[in-house]
């Protein structure tokens, strides 16, 4: 990254950027607590990165600042080499970040394919329109065929109300992968599935286009080392380990840290 | 590609064909007989019965669509409405020729319209910034606000005394109150507002407001203005209420204060939810209920003996005993017979997808 990646709240977009997401001494204060501390986090292009950490590490505050949901207290983010930081979420989004939820903030009075051409319709033009789409829509096309990816075709007119919690997941997922995304960050998806669906959810990651990047928080370091090709480590709010995810597995401290504050989760 | 299970592919074939196949056979059933309906009834049932029943239908629908969809519940559409037929009024003709324009009919009510339209759009504004409670109570503010207003301001809306004579434009050489004709025009606008409230609902327009209805967050972080759909929903809704009170000025030919009370705004609330807020049809069939025990109930009180002023009670009881059983309004009880159809009566599981 050229030195162009100053603090200053320039917005102007700098052609050939080296970083898909750029976090610069990032913090976040809740009142005196301090959420964040510090955060400097660079993300290539493509690149797919677990944050680990034990609860109350920051993690998920790490996510709200990202994408907009909080504004950070000082430091910058840069989104493909532009300055979001002032952005609000909206806007992020348009720029191809995605982000899933912890728990699932899904819309439980619209069906499954609902949902996802919501997720598709949000980020294209048209969102006022009063034209009902025909099945040959562009976008009610990428709509079945992201509910195939997850493998809820089958459910696509049930309510998502009537999912199962696992369902409800691989829909997050789905709408996540809606509109073009190129950068998503997974809030613990894999949080409460079953063994087989958690071999689906690695699927699913795995099999991504190789231009769209991730950062993954998740407690189950089975899935969050298979699926990463980097590994940060959080604690109380900082960043404090990163490596490839074989180096941290094989940590002392970061086993004892992550094993240490295991039960807490 | 892409393997298509027999439903979806059923789907597709659903939407190739001519939209005239598509209708459901209920609904062809249903416009034969609010066709030839006249032919069998008599002008008051015509005009006041059925005629009211699609007035406040419509003005109960606009409800519906903010609060079924939108999850808003307003208590200003009357209000709206009766903004409407006021400005129809100061604009069009009336008795009161020292404030009404007489302006045409073409100038003088889509400016009406327009004029609801853009009131319900600033009240839309204000009662976003609430949720739940608050913006029941602040919409009824408003309400109260312009009952009050309406009935203090002499200038304008002749206070005390509103508008009277405020007719329909004899367009085509019919007397459009006429009671066959006054049905058929509010019949018009009634199926009119209803299809264009269903067809919405699936549009991008309507799914985005159930989505700010079930997840404001969410529909942020997807990208969506969550104000802005809310207020562009009042809006909508105000225009739809807005049809409405023109239509019951003209079948009253008169609007006053009292049209917008504070009494009136809750009869509206009334309407859609005895009705059910899960579809469109629901203030219809609210509505339909509302006339007849407002029609009825003090008839039926003489005829068992009793003091004809407690009619009150009778409409009362009616909608206390159909909330009681189903707090969805009559759509709840439908829903509830259809499923009760549906089940295996061996098993008491559903047996999959109900022909009705």
């Amino acid at each position: 990254m050229s030195d162009a990646a100053t603090l200053t709240g320039s917005t102007a977009t700098q052609g050939g950027a080296g970083y898909a997401l750029e976090l610069r001494d990032v913090s976040k204060k809740f009142g005196a607590l301090e959420a964040l501390g510090g955060i400097n986090m660079m993300v290539r292009p493509g690149e797919r990165r677990a944050v680990l950490g034990s609860n109350g590490a920051g993690k998920t505050t790490l996510f709200n600042c990202i994408t907009g949901d909080f504004a950070p207290t000082t430091g910058a983010i840069r989104f493909f080499g532009e300055d979001v930081t002032v952005f609000p979420a909206q806007e992020r989004i348009r720029r191809g970040l995605r982000r899933t939820y912890q728990i699932s903030l899904l819309f439980n009075g619209l069906s499954v394919l609902d949902n996802v051409y919501l997720a598709c319709r949000g980020v294209s033009r048209g969102r006022f329109s009063f034209k009902r789409p025909r099945k040959s829509d562009a976008l009610m096309q990428t709509a079945e065929e992201l509910v195939e990816t997850v493998n809820l075709a089958d459910v696509r007119a049930t309510s998502v109300s009537d999912l199962s919690y696992g369902q409800q997941r691989q829909l997050e997922i789905a709408m996540a992968l809606s509109g073009a995304p190129r950068f998503i960050l997974f809030d613990e998806p894999a949080a409460g599935l079953s063994p087989t669906e958690r071999a689906e959810l690695i699927r699913i990651l795995t099999g991504l286009p190789g231009h769209v990047g991730y950062i993954i928080i998740e407690h189950d370091m089975d899935v969050a080392l298979r699926v990463s090709d980097m590994v940060t480590m959080m604690h109380n709010g900082r960043i404090f380990k990163e490596g490839k995810p074989a180096e941290i597995e094989d940590d002392a401290e970061v086993q004892a840290l992550y094993l240490g504050g295991a039960e807490d989760e | 590609m892409v393997d298509l299970t027999p439903d979806l592919a059923q789907g597709r074939l659903r939407q190739d064909r001519a939209w005239v196949e598509r209708v459901p056979p209920g609904y062809w059933v249903m416009g034969v007989v609010l066709l030839v309906i006249p032919a069998f009834v008599s002008p008051f049932v015509m005009f006041q019965i059925m005629g009211w029943t699609f007035i406040l239908g419509i003005i109960s629908l606009s409800l519906m669509f903010l609060a079924g969809y939108g999850g808003m519940v307003s208590l200003a559409q009357m209000a709206f409405a009766g903004f409407a037929g006021y400005m129809m009024a100061i604009f069009g003709n009336s008795a009161i020729e020292t404030i009404s324009q007489g302006w045409p009919w073409w100038i003088a009510i889509p400016l009406a319209l327009f004029l609801a339209t853009v009131f319900a759009t600033l009240v839309g504004w204000l009662a976003v910034r609430t949720e739940g409670i608050y913006t029941i109570m602040i919409t009824l503010a408003i309400a109260a606000a312009f009952f009050y207003f309406t009935r203090q301001n002499y200038d304008l809306f002749n206070g005390f005394q509103g508008f009277n004579s405020v007719l329909p434009p004899q367009l085509f050489g019919v007397d459009w109150r006429g009671p066959y004709a006054f049905y058929y025009l509010t019949l018009f606008f009634a199926v009119g507002a209803y299809a264009l409230v269903l067809y919405i609902s699936r549009a991008p327009f309507g799914l985005a407001l159930q989505g700010v209805r079930d997840n404001p967050r969410r529909m942020a972080a997807l990208g969506y203005n969550v104000t802005a759909h809310r207020v562009a929903a009042y809006a909508f809704a105000g225009c739809l209420a807005g049809i409405g009170g023109i239509l019951l000025t003209w079948q009253s030919s008169q609007i006053s204060p009292g049209t917008v009370g504070i009494g009136p705004a809750i009869d509206i609330l009334i309407i859609a939810v005895i009705g059910g807020l899960r579809h469109p049809i629901g203030p219809f069939i609210g509505a339909f209920i509302y006339v007849i025990l407002k029609t009825f109930a003090v008839d039926f009180l003489v005829n068992l003996g009793l003091a004809g002023e407690r009619f009150q009670l009778v409409i009362g009881l009616g909608f206390l005993i159909i909330v009681f059983f189903s707090p969805d309004g009559v759509l709840g009880l439908w829903e509830k017979f259809k499923a009760a159809r549906n089940r295996d009566p061996l098993t008491g599981e559903s047996r999959g997808q109900d022909p009705l």
